[in-house]
């Protein structure tokens, strides 16, 4: 049903899109800050813990966006750190527990594609802050995409072991990836006015990058079996999430709910 | 096995000729004597080596069992910006740990080596990463007193005799001043927020102060090595005049916070011209070395317990390598 | 073989911007060269320290010997014709 667009409309789809991409990069973020001192490698460590501080980059460049568009007494922290569950709209992807390292690798590969698809198109935005985002945001993606990609083939590829491993985190994930390229209501009706990406479109590009990596990782057979199950788990992008946010929220939030009001 | 010599290893050859007093000996510490560096390759004599070992192997520990009183905040960072600050902080005490790392592998000794040590208790880490951080405040008083009393021990490091130390410290260095600044900005907020943030940022002075003097070693006439290491260059400064130095510095910054530091003799002495400051509890320093700190066995578990859960991973990048090269030697084959 | 699951340890050269030759800046361990080159990058340019990075395994260095420094090096010490101010030239001359 089309329903008129009137700019009050368009300006709550607007604030909830931004929310919503801001949300899945600080939720992801927080989620890989929690390998920092615990990597399987020094390295590593310091890998990881990049990729987390990009994603908290970009979610304090949105969160800043948004909180201009909700004007008011809005802040970055006050969106982050004053919603509760049910105001946050991350994919549940993003909020699935830490895992281990072939879980966070391939949970990263599979965001990252979608985060690279989508701000490859956000840079044509109509919404010029939208647009200038995505283009510094693209550049580390494809960082994150090159790196999450060959550790998934490193471990698809290494040991038994390893193996096993990624094959557990396949079929632990693969019912949260759908949500990626389901739009949302705010998301459709923005896309047909040209500031948001239609995520629908970003399906078959996503399945072919995934499917490429997949079979390279050795994993083609795992994969092609979940190809059937159109079953996937949604909600996170309207509010409706998993047990995990919660305590996600509890733990990033305690401090301000804690001393409210207080400057940090 | 590959034929070519690392570049940045110590070969195997032990000249008998080179023995303690011996020429060698002389031309190395004419070497040290006019500041010109030892590199990987040069003769040194063994206890040198050594020493360094166990030095940059205990400083290399230090940073990464660092990482995780300060790691526990990260996910309960207050704002934005200082969790995003808190994560580049505690990352860059990685790097640095492998900045270090690396220069003691130039000594003939692998990390794993080193890290095995550590696990297994032979090596030390600087104890004051044996205390917990209970307030959001520790952040900020480690990043203004342990990081400041660690750059004041570092500095003089830079002009280290052994060349990849002293090139490692110089970047470190560089670095690690964001750290003390860092720190010393969240105590300034909380210096001027709420009653909390002031109780909050006092007591964790409180807490950090006697730990942070004491991370300069025992004084000078506890300290063995010193001596030797003063005359190798390794060490530049002894470890009260260093501990000295900290404390006139303390002194004048806590001012700036309106805070106070928790020892009641602490006053300007204008005839040494220097701060005088009461009495160190040398039991509690050696209690936390030998183990009975606040946190020694949560430290040590939380990194055996990455590393093993991290074995895994190293082993299969290691077969997923091997896999390649013989596929690469196939096809040219 | 000792340790398998020990990666072998890289040297790790950047070219700090455009123009300037690459510099040694240290190492790092990689199981293989794409990691090292990754690595290379998350370790060593987190402060926009460079523009190009060379990976290449330790293993792979050859090194002079510092024992046969006097041979290798010395005999230059007495070729100071190699040096422009070797010869005198009259200040009159310009631009040479």
């Amino acid at each position: 049903m089309e329903t008129l667009q009137t700019p009050g409309r368009e300006m709550t789809d607007l604030t909830d899109y931004v929310l919503h991409l801001a949300d899945n990069a600080l939720i992801l973020g927080h989620r890989n800050s929690e390998w920092t001192g615990h990597g399987p490698v020094l390295e590593q460590d310091i890998a990881i813990s990049n990729i987390a501080l990009d994603l908290i980059g970009q979610a304090r460049m949105l969160y800043q966006y948004a909180a201009r568009l909700c004007g008011g007494t809005q802040t970055e922290d006050s969106l982050a750190y004053l919603r509760d569950a049910w105001d946050f709209k991350n994919c549940l992807l993003v909020e699935l527990g830490r895992g281990d390292w072939a879980f966070t690798v391939l949970r990263q590969f599979f965001f990252s594609t979608y985060q690279y698809l989508l701000y490859q198109k956000l840079t044509g935005s109509r919404d010029a802050t939208l647009a200038a985002i995505a283009e510094k945001a693209v550049k580390e993606v494809s960082y994150h995409l090159r790196w999450s990609g060959e550790w998934v083939v490193r471990l698809g590829d290494g040991t038994q072991e390893s193996h096993r491993r990624m094959e557990a985190a396949l079929l632990e994930l693969w019912a949260y990836t759908g949500e990626l390229t389901t739009d949302a209501p705010y998301e459709s009706r923005l896309s047909r006015s040209g500031v948001a990406v239609a995520v629908p479109s970003l399906q078959v590009p996503w399945t072919q990058k995934v499917t490429e990596v997949l079979r390279e990782a050795d994993l083609r057979l795992s994969l092609e079996a979940l190809l059937g199950n159109t079953w996937m788990q949604q909600g996170g992008k309207l509010g409706t999430h998993t047990e995990h946010l919660g305590f996600i929220l509890a733990e990033m939030q305690y401090m301000q709910r804690t001393y409210p009001g207080s400057n940090w | 096995m590959p034929t070519a010599t690392n570049p940045n290893k110590q070969p195997v050859i032990q000249d008998p000729a080179c023995q303690a007093g011996s020429d060698a000996e002389l031309r190395f510490q004419q070497k040290v004597d006019n500041d010109l560096k030892i590199e990987p390759r040069d003769w040194m004599p063994e206890k040198y080596r050594q020493t360094l070992i166990r030095q940059i192997s205990q400083h290399a520990h230090s940073e990464i069992v660092g990482m995780l009183p300060e790691g526990n905040w990260i996910t309960r960072a207050p704002s934005l910006r200082r969790k995003a600050t808190l994560i580049a902080k505690v990352q860059d005490e990685a790097g640095h740990g492998l900045y270090l790392y690396s220069a003691a592998e130039t000594l003939g000794i692998s990390r794993d080596e080193m890290i095995d040590q550590l696990h297994s208790g032979r090596a030390k880490y600087s104890s004051i990463f044996n205390y917990p951080t209970l307030t959001w405040a520790d952040i900020g008083a480690i990043g203004w007193l342990v990081d400041g009393a660690a750059i004041m021990n570092q500095v003089p490091i830079c002009r280290c005799s052994y060349g990849p130390y002293a090139r490692a410290m110089v970047r470190i260095c560089k670095e690690e001043s964001f750290h003390q600044r860092q720190g010393f900005e969240i105590l300034l907020t909380l210096s001027k927020g709420t009653e909390a943030q002031k109780r909050m940022c006092q007591d964790a002075i409180n807490r950090w102060w006697w730990p942070s003097v004491m991370m300069f070693g025992p004084h000078d006439e506890a300290s063995p090595h010193t001596a030797q290491s003063m005359k190798w260059k390794i060490k530049r400064f002894s470890n009260d005049e260093l501990r000295q130095r900290f404390v006139d510095m303390c002194a004048q910054q806590v001012k700036v916070l309106c805070m106070e530091l928790p020892d009641p003799e602490l006053r300007y002495n204008p005839s040494r011209g220097h701060y005088d400051f009461g009495p160190i509890d040398w039991q509690e320093f050696h209690q936390v070395i030998n183990g009975n700190g606040p946190c020694n066995r949560e430290r040590l578990s939380a990194r055996i317990r990455a590393h093993q859960e991290g074995q895994w991973v190293r082993e299969a990048a290691t077969a997923h390598a091997a896999k390649q090269a013989a596929k690469l030697e196939k096809q040219v084959a | 073989m000792t340790n398998q699951q020990n990666w072998p340890l890289w040297e790790v050269f950047i070219r700090s911007k455009q123009g300037l030759d690459h510099k040694h800046v240290g190492s790092l361990h990689a199981a293989d060269a794409g990691m090292a080159m990754e690595n290379a990058r998350d370790v060593y340019t987190r402060r926009q320290e460079g523009v190009s990075i060379w990976v290449v395994e330790s293993a792979h260095i050859h090194a002079s010997n510092p024992e046969e420094a006097e041979s290798f090096f010395d005999p230059a010490n007495d070729k100071v014709y190699r040096h422009p101010t070797f010869y005198n030239l009259p200040d009159s001359l310009k631009n040479m």
